[in-house]
């Protein structure tokens, strides 16, 4: 907030009003409509619908397809976020002490930000076809009886090597300006007193990046969640037997496959609470950052 | 000595590795959209260039009934480009008026109407997706530009950016500005957005990219194949493929897939350090 400010009446609303009535025809009515249908059941024909309280709360969440379907998500983003922060760290790291080659170094790992997931879903896709793939090729090859359209696990395999791989480039972006962030003073008083580098790494930089991992944290977990959607789309849809259907890829499928509105809307609803329990979380982690 | 030459080259080979694990598969893709069907079929996947780059590059983007039945790639880069301009534009402008009424005006709703904003960023479009669809469907908006757009520029996170970066503009600006008289739309108009240009660059760099990649709101509300845009091409493409039939046209798919890759990875490189600056900045 100014300290110096306007103060017209109506003037402040014409300038917000653009926002606000696309949130409120585009957001608020859609997730209110969510919620509502989440309590209405339809008949066959989609003509009539009674309020049936939270009968569609317990008929979609508490069965085996959705709870999978939450096993699955939850270790996906785990898998996921882990590895897409680790390798960025570490090239992150590695990329922050070169000199020669610095910047080739830096968009050669960046710039598959702009891949869009669903174009790295056909990629990988098509690097694990059975027919032309030297991945597929090459697992098989080693001794792996891989089959990612008949194994639950390989296919879950092959959806989280991808979405590891769109997601890399992002969270070098930031732990590569969280290390340039470091006063070079910091770093070289650390020299002096700590010859390890290894050991320096993690008692001095690691904890200083701790804003920044815990900000990607979130950024990764969110990503797992919603849109690597796009990457399931095209390579596993959900198969084998539901092995690789993540919650949102499950909101989807029952909603506009199914036709089950009254099912896929709880389900949506369930997914904001846990979106916004998340960001509960992100916002007590920020208030204490603001009393460092 | 010797240590330090060690850790170098590891730093190096690291830093080499990565760049080929992030690299490699643009490039097999690349290289095998330049073969024909038949030696991707035999052979497998490619890693050098073959004879066919402008046959099949050609037949993608300008021939119909391909693939798809009628839409060529060049009328899907059409919509992308409309799509990712539209959404980058379309989300600037509406967060500037915002966040310039956020921070520089007093009045009466200001907290309710932040708050209301605020929580736009907690909801992505993918859970409440479906509802979304019948929002948009019924006032007519399916296989229109503004649904596609305008329910993907519902969210918040350029408001918070701009309401960042005007409050970091100095006091005296604004007391300046009313010495001379200037009114609210004077001030926005010939202060406010010129010191904001390279924030503005930035910002569109990336939402263009943001928006042009955008796959599941697209796919659900069009349903013509002249709105297709490339990424929905993508799909289309994958149904083809996992459907079999004849000779799959592997070919295809992998130059569609660079095709929907160029324009965005160009933007991002060629402005890389605005779209670093304004990805870092926009996300804290």
């Amino acid at each position: 907030m100014k300290r110096v400010q306007f103060e017209h009446s109506a003037i402040p609303y014409f300038f917000i009003a653009p926002q606000i009535v696309i949130i409120a025809i585009f957001f608020l009515w859609p997730a209110g409509q969510a919620v509502y249908q989440s309590f209405l059941l339809e008949d066959a024909f989609g003509l009539s619908s009674r309020f049936v309280w939270f009968r569609n709360y317990s008929d979609t969440i508490l069965t085996t397809a959705w709870l999978q379907a939450a096993q699955f998500t939850f270790i996906f983003s785990f898998l996921v976020t882990f590895f897409a922060m680790a390798i960025a760290l570490l090239l992150a790291v590695k990329a922050n002490e070169v000199i020669r080659g610095a910047r080739t170094y830096k968009t050669t790992l960046m710039w598959a930000y702009a891949i869009a997931p669903p174009v790295a879903g056909l990629m990988g896709n098509l690097m694990f076809n059975p027919l032309i793939g030297d991945l597929y090729k090459f697992f098989n090859a080693i001794g792996w009886d891989f089959n990612h359209k008949l194994d639950g696990f390989d296919a879950g395999f092959v959806v989280i090597l991808i979405a590891v791989w769109k997601q890399v480039s992002v969270n070098f972006i930031f732990f590569l300006s969280g290390l340039q962030g470091i006063p070079k003073s910091v770093t070289e008083a650390a020299t002096l007193d700590c010859k390890s580098p290894t050991r320096r790494f993690w008692t001095i930089v690691f904890p200083l990046l701790a804003p920044t991992t815990f900000f990607l944290l979130v950024i990764n977990i969110t990503y797992a969640f919603f849109e690597t959607f796009g990457i399931i789309d095209t390579t596993t849809v959900g198969a084998p037997g539901g092995a690789t259907t993540t919650l949102v890829y499950k909101v989807y499928r029952d909603g506009f496959i199914g036709a089950d509105l009254g099912g896929s809307a709880a389900q949506s609803v369930v997914l904001m609470i846990m979106v916004l329990a998340l960001t509960v979380v992100q916002f007590r982690f920020i208030e204490r950052k603001v009393h460092y | 000595m010797f240590g330090i030459t060690l850790r170098t080259f590891t730093t190096h080979l690291i830093l080499i590795l990565g760049a080929v694990f992030m690299s490699a598969p643009v490039w097999v893709a690349f290289m095998s959209s330049t073969h024909d069907g038949e030696t991707l079929f035999r052979e497998g996947l490619q890693w050098w260039f073959g004879g066919h780059f402008i046959e099949n590059y050609y037949e993608i983007l300008f021939v119909e009934g391909g693939v798809m039945k009628k839409v060529t790639a060049v009328a899907m880069i059409g919509n992308s480009l409309i799509l990712g301009i539209g959404f980058a534009v379309g989300k600037v402008v509406i967060s500037m008026l915002a966040a310039y009424a956020i921070v520089y005006f007093r009045f009466r709703l200001a907290v309710p109407l932040f708050w209301v904003i605020f929580m736009t960023l907690l909801l992505p479009l993918e859970v409440r997706i479906i509802p979304s669809y019948e929002v948009v469907a019924g006032l007519g908006l399916l296989d229109t530009y503004t649904g596609l757009i305008l329910p993907l520029i519902a969210s918040a996170t350029g408001t918070f950016f701009f309401r960042q970066f005007f409050r970091s503009v100095p006091e005296e600006l604004l007391e300046a500005a009313r010495l001379d008289g200037a009114n609210a739309w004077r001030f926005f108009i010939d202060i406010l957005v010129p010191i904001s240009k390279t924030m503005i660059a930035a910002i569109l760099i990336i939402m263009f990219v943001v928006g042009w990649n955008q796959y599941l709101w697209p796919l659900i509300m069009t349903t013509k194949e002249e709105n297709y845009t490339l990424v929905i091409g993508i799909k289309q493409i994958y149904q083809v493929l996992s459907e079999g039939g004849e000779l799959p046209q592997f070919q295809k798919a992998f130059a569609l897939t660079i095709i929907a890759t160029l324009p965005p990875v160009l933007v991002v490189l060629v402005f890389q350090n605005w779209f670093v600056q304004g990805l870092v900045e926009s996300e804290k």
